[in-house]
């Protein structure tokens, strides 16, 4: 019994951070219409990000405070070169685009950083453990680390909900020719959401390098995850990208310890029921 | 390894697009004109991204020339082994160097190519140096499923072939031949001496965990070999889909077990996450055993994390003979870094076939002598004694570690020249 309670806060917790992380993918594809391949690149670099600034900063969320403007920035200036080109084109052309990037990425990662792994160090306040058996301590860190993925989901329904920006973003999803008509400069809307799904999947990649530290290929894997998220929440939908992420890590954490030989196969069969039974994912518009 | 499950993966993002893509299409986002894909761009995107694949690997310069020997070299230059790859081309040519640029008296040249740990391009890559090339020996590689590709292709071919790194049983198991050697190890002999070392310290009852792979697979199977044989208890084998690094579930299920100790195999990033993993979830309260691939090129970066942590393996830097002083201090000055023991597998590898071409007088193209020879040898290693067993594989010494501060302390020996099983192979 402990073992399936320990299990399920292990998937509660895996699945937040798949969730901060897939967050920005479905803003990215439900609003631009951008097949983002270079979506897991930019998780990548904030892992790195935060190999290289945690040390002269002090600890990783002076890091993530630096970094998340940052990544910001860089997120502006990739859609202006790049992103911004691919709006009127199709998937196939984004695919290569971006898929391109993935390869860029991940060079320039392996000449900066080389290709050994490295280790995030966590803040010394928070390296202590709660003892949840006899012989099984839960990391703090990981706690807080859910905690911040929790304030950050709340934080996102409030913008997307609640203000003139999330506003406009949703009204510019459902029709964008109507938004410009309007007045509105839907270019700097679409520059803006591309730099915060940039600035998303970098301040996860921030916040988990001390528990998942930073080596190459770290952001592949997380792209599979994260389109796994967004095609079973439905794209464009936080609420989706929540509930799906939850999901998954929970299908995950279930499926390693009590169906282990179906183990690498649980996230897709969920996702293949989902899309069975919703084609269009848990939240998404038919 | 781990490059290769990368490229699946993204094969499986494709999956993913597509099933976005049609759900897409039920609605459009942006009330623009439908952009579907169809099949046919399908198979064209297929296409695209196959030939850039293809077309990734480029030729190191190679200089063809009829003169000197023809050193064939297929290693991970990119990706998550490259370091590996790097530290083995590094110790192939000092050692050449060291013999004053010649191989028993002859000019030698490389010809080297990035085999990317792709088990997919394998085939055409060997093909590419075997036939290509024609290269007078081939070393390589890393990856173990490279490495069998590579075997296929030059059993058929007779170019004697030396293999510094890859660990498939099955090399110098049932696919032995005559002209294929193996310098490094085989991953059932790693695992194997593991066993009478945890027994020793006094474990009766083990957890192994692994990824579900070929090499890990092996790894283990070699341990409870050894430790059932010695009369120690496996009592649960837990395996996580390769390469996931999400480890919470091991742990979990490793504390509700409580076994005296655990027994795991995984390398690179894997393996600086699950130790630090480790010791965040268990504080101590359970030994970590493994083959020594779970600490080495991570001791610095696991931190306090790695205190503690006993590996067994067939090099410890700190080893006192004076091959392997010697040999840490031409690398150390020769590129400002201290070898390691893929290192030290790339010098013998090379140390090898010195021995092979100079029992031919540098004549390569007397294979049976020169592999004969080959089979014979037995040199110091900077490792210790090495020589071979009849399917290729090296009978070597294994050395109990332990990680403390950030170094693997050596502390003795745990089997003294091991030979691994040679089950399948015909060679006398």
């Amino acid at each position: 019994m402990d073992l399936v309670l320990i299990q399920i806060l292990n998937g509660l917790q895996y699945g937040l951070l798949i969730f901060l992380a897939a967050s920005g993918l479905t803003l990215v594809f439900g609003i631009l219409g951008i097949i983002n391949l270079s979506h897991g690149s930019f998780y990548m670099l904030g892992a790195y990000a935060a190999l290289t600034l945690t040390e002269p900063l002090g600890d990783v969320f002076r890091a993530l405070a630096v970094g998340i403007p940052l990544a910001f920035l860089f997120g502006l200036a990739i859609e202006w070169l790049f992103i911004r080109h691919l709006y009127k084109r199709d998937h196939l052309q984004q695919v290569l685009l971006t898929f391109a990037m993935i390869l860029i990425f991940n060079e320039v990662q392996q000449t900066i950083w080389g290709s050994h792994p490295h280790s995030i160090p966590t803040p010394p306040y928070l390296t202590a453990s709660i003892r949840l058996t006899e012989t099984l301590s839960y990391p703090v860190y990981r706690l807080v680390l859910t905690a911040i993925c929790v304030a950050l989901a709340l934080a996102m329904v409030i913008v997307v909900q609640y203000t003139r920006v999330g506003r406009l973003i949703r009204a510019a999803e459902s029709n964008r020719e109507m938004v410009e008509t309007l007045g509105f400069d839907s270019e700097l809307l679409f520059r803006f959401v591309f730099a915060t799904g940039v600035a998303l999947a970098a301040a996860a990649g921030i916040i988990a390098a001390p528990v998942e530290s930073a080596y190459p290929g770290i952001g592949d894997k997380v792209l599979i995850i994260s389109f796994v998220v967004v095609v079973i929440g439905g794209i464009g939908s936080i609420r989706g990208a929540f509930v799906g992420a939850l999901l998954i890590g929970l299908a995950d954490a279930m499926g390693k310890v009590f169906l282990p030989s179906l183990a690498s196969v649980m996230i897709y069969a969920v996702m293949a029921l989902v899309l069975v039974l919703r084609p269009a994912g848990l939240f998404g518009r038919a | 390894m781990h490059y290769y499950a990368e490229w699946s993966d993204l094969t499986g993002a494709g999956h993913a697009i597509m099933c976005m893509i049609k759900a897409e299409n039920r609605y459009n986002l942006l009330g623009e004109e439908d952009v579907g894909l169809n099949r046919r761009t399908f198979v064209s995107l297929g296409g695209t991204a196959g030939a850039l694949a293809v077309g990734m690997p480029f030729i190191r310069p190679s200089y063809a020339q009829s003169g000197p020997l023809k050193l064939g070299v297929l290693l991970p230059y990119s990706g998550t082994y490259a370091p590996l790859g790097d530290a083995i081309t590094r110790a192939m040519e000092l050692y050449v160097k060291q013999q004053g640029g010649k191989l028993a008296g002859r000019d030698v040249t490389f010809v080297k190519l990035d085999d990317e740990s792709a088990p997919p391009k394998a085939t055409e890559l060997t093909t590419k140096l075997v036939q290509g090339e024609k290269v007078d020996v081939l070393f390589g590689t890393v990856h173990s499923g490279v490495a069998m590709a590579m075997v296929k292709i030059t059993k058929e071919d007779g170019v004697p072939t030396i293999i510094p790194n890859a660990g498939a049983d099955q090399i110098t198991r049932g696919m032995c031949a005559e002209n294929v050697f193996r310098t490094s190890f085989s991953n059932g002999q790693a695992g194997f001496a593991v066993g009478p070392a945890v027994l020793k310290a006094g474990h009766k009852k083990v957890v192994t965990a692994t990824w579900k792979y070929a090499a890990g697979e092996e790894s283990v199977a070699g341990f409870k070999r050894a430790f059932t044989k010695g009369g120690g208890e496996v009592i649960k084998d837990i395996t996580i889909p390769f390469p996931d690094v999400e480890f919470q579930s091991v742990l979990a299920e490793i504390s509700s077990l409580k076994p005296d100790a655990v027994y795991v195999f995984w390398a690179g990033g894997g393996a600086l996450k699950f130790i630090k993993d480790y010791a965040a979830a268990l504080n101590g309260k359970i030994p970590l055993w493994g083959p020594s691939f779970l600490t080495d090129g991570v001791e610095q970066a696991v931190g306090a994390a790695g205190d503690g942590v006993k590996t067994v393996g067939h090099y410890v830097e700190s080893l006192d003979n004076p091959e392997n002083k010697a040999f840490v201090k031409l690398f150390q000055d020769a590129y400002k870094i201290p070898p390691d023991v893929y290192a030290v597998q790339g010098w013998d590898s090379m140390h090898l076939l010195d021995i092979g071409l100079k029992a031919v007088g540098g004549d390569i193209s007397k294979r049976a002598q020169l592999n004969a020879a080959m089979a014979k040898a037995s040199f110091a290693s900077p490792r210790g004694p090495l020589r071979f067993s009849s399917s290729h594989n090296p009978i070597q010494n294994f050395y109990l570690r332990e990680l403390r501060g950030g170094v693997n302390n050596y502390l003795g020996i745990v089997e003294k020249e091991l030979s691994d099983d040679t089950t399948g192979c015909k060679l006398a």
